[in-house]
């Protein structure tokens, strides 16, 4: 595991996605340690609001040492970093978490499914998965991505890494409904899933999985505060007793935010 | 230069310390903080078994600080010894253990086991987090009950101790004496002021256990008062804490009569604030000529 460290990260570009949705690159060193499924804590410029903001990690570019951040603005937080141009200063705090185990998709017939603000950093994973080449590549990909409307975000980027169905909530776009009904319309089975967006889709996806009988690796969110595995405020419920915490508890910034479904009290 | 300090015979090097349960047992902050330059390490609270802890969300941010609830989730004091103590001991710092419990016995239990650990140089009694319903804050809000189980840990602590007190009472001058009457080799203050933060939006609490303790920058001018009070009212040592980010931070409370400090929530906004507070306390003594931190310490009356 690299060193994490919090160091100053350079704006080379942001611009807005869709509505409340940013898509900000930034120079940093921290670029060459990213793995798909690890975030980073970002710090406002604002002295009263003290703590970083976890968000993940859409894609990286090592060698030009880019992170790409797809965020909400949900608060006062994330609203002063879309206000960032080119050339600003923004600290950050990384690498944190573990990434997605991406070597359980080596032969496999993979889903990635994605909710909300939970479908960036799946961009990121299944691009990688895409690269795999020989006895690491995946069987197939499949991709299914959840939005609230039409207002959807990053499509184009995905349709390019393999078969991607799309539900909304209000049917503007494909699926009318949630990404579990989309899957059971199209008729959807994996041996191995990956997915990222809210608690409830999370606890459905699960169930889904067990359904098909596949594994399933879920990215939790939960409110943190130091991002490194001190504080304890990030746990999520496990179902045995976890190794560093000896209780029933997991530090997501740490132990997490990918864990394996099976292992968790959703 | 001497920056080094005594609190009940036990020499620190500097006066930064870190402040329960903000730094874990320092394992996580190593990556950004060489241990061996802290005054000491100040770890999680301990229990004599594994606690869970409270429900998430767990933590909320608000103006200048931060609320938390975490409920002193920990791993129980045998796990603590084989595992936090062993990675500890390779370091040239004090180590400080902060003690939890539900009851007094819990608290006895814990203070014993820790009694022939070589590596703990002093032992925290936390009566005062304000996020558990059994226990800890139950003794750190009457002074009664401070003196008594104070006086019931001195029985069975072969290490000196220090009651972490609580700044959500009436007269902090009270417990103070209390602690000191009841035998405690020094106090720490202050813990997390009870506060609440309410979602407008999602019209429920922030923080699951509705109510959460307060720290941050936020509270400082209250942490400052208080040290200063306490310091006017007790002869034993104070590690002062609360709200402190910087080296101008840690003097203002050293100059109010604590003899050591603690950095907390400010880990979390930079995980060098640490380093930064103690190499910034040094260039001010050089600025300022002072040979002798010792100097400062209770320097304004």
């Amino acid at each position: 595991m690299p060193k994490k460290k919090k160091i100053t990260a350079e704006v080379v570009s942001q611009h807005m996605l869709s509505n409340d949705i940013m898509d900000l690159r930034l120079r940093t060193c921290l670029a060459e340690d990213a793995n798909p499924g690890q975030f980073i804590g970002v710090y406002t410029h604002n002295r009263s609001t003290l703590l970083p903001r976890p968000i993940s990690i859409c894609e990286y570019d090592k060698n030009e040492q880019i992170l790409r951040l797809v965020y909400r603005i949900a608060g006062s937080g994330t609203a002063e970093f879309a206000l960032y141009g080119q050339g600003e200063s923004v600290d950050v705090l990384g690498i944190l978490g573990n990434g997605f185990p991406l070597d359980k998709a080596a032969g496999k017939r993979v889903l990635i499914i994605g909710g909300g603000i939970g479908v960036p950093p799946l961009l990121g994973l299944a691009k990688e998965l895409k690269g795999k080449e020989g006895n690491d590549a995946a069987e197939s990909v499949t991709m299914v991505m959840g939005y609230r409307n039409s207002d959807t975000f990053l499509l184009d980027e995905f349709k390019n890494n393999g078969e991607l169905f799309i539900a909304t909530e209000d049917g503007s776009v494909g699926t009318k409904g949630n990404v579990i009904d989309a899957c059971k319309e199209n008729n959807i089975t994996a041996d191995v899933i990956y997915a990222c967006g809210p608690m409830p889709m999370l606890r459905g996806i699960a169930a889904y999985a067990k359904e098909i009988s596949a594994k399933a690796y879920l990215s939790l969110e939960e409110r943190m505060a130091c991002g490194v595995g001190a504080c304890l405020g990030c746990v999520c419920k496990t179902k045995n007793v976890d190794e560093h915490s000896h209780v029933n508890n997991a530090r997501i910034c740490t132990d997490g935010p990918v864990f394996d479904a099976d292992d968790l009290e959703l | 230069m001497k920056t080094s300090v005594n609190i009940a015979g036990v020499e620190f090097k500097n006066p930064v310390m870190t402040a329960s349960g903000t730094f874990g047992s320092g394992m996580e902050y190593s990556e950004f903080v060489d241990l061996n330059r802290l005054g000491a390490v100040v770890t999680k609270g301990v229990a004599n078994v594994p606690w869970p802890g409270n429900p998430t969300p767990r933590v909320a941010e608000v103006y200048g600080g931060m609320l938390n609830a975490i409920g002193l989730q920990n791993p129980g004091v045998d796990v603590m010894i084989e595992r936090d103590l062993k990675f500890l001991k390779d370091f040239d710092t004090k180590v400080i253990v902060n003690v939890c419990g539900k009851s007094v016995q819990d608290y006895v239990d814990v203070v014993e086991r820790l009694s022939d650990e070589d590596s703990v140089d002093m032992l925290e009694i936390n009566v005062s987090c304000p996020n558990v319903k059994e226990g800890g804050i139950a003794f750190g809000q009457n002074a009664d009950a401070l003196y008594d189980i104070t006086k019931e840990i001195k029985k069975h602590s072969k290490k000196p101790i220090i009651m972490k007190l609580s700044p959500n009472v009436t007269s902090i001058s009270d417990m103070a004496k209390a602690a000191e009457a009841a035998g405690s080799d020094a106090i720490s203050l202050i813990n997390t002021i009870t506060g609440m933060k309410i979602d407008i939006y999602r019209k429920t609490f922030a923080i699951a256990n509705r109510t959460g303790g307060l720290s941050g920058p936020a509270i400082k001018p209250i942490a400052v008062r208080m040290v200063y009070e306490a310091a006017h009212a007790v002869n034993i040592p104070i590690i002062g804490m609360g709200g402190i980010a910087n080296a101008e931070d840690a003097i203002e409370f050293l100059l109010a009569g604590a003899t050591a400090i603690a950095v907390g929530a400010m880990n979390f906004h930079d995980p060098y604030a640490t380093i930064n507070t103690i190499e910034g306390i040094e260039r001010y003594m050089s600025e300022q000529k002072i040979d002798d931190i010792n100097e400062l310490i209770g320097a304004v009356k």
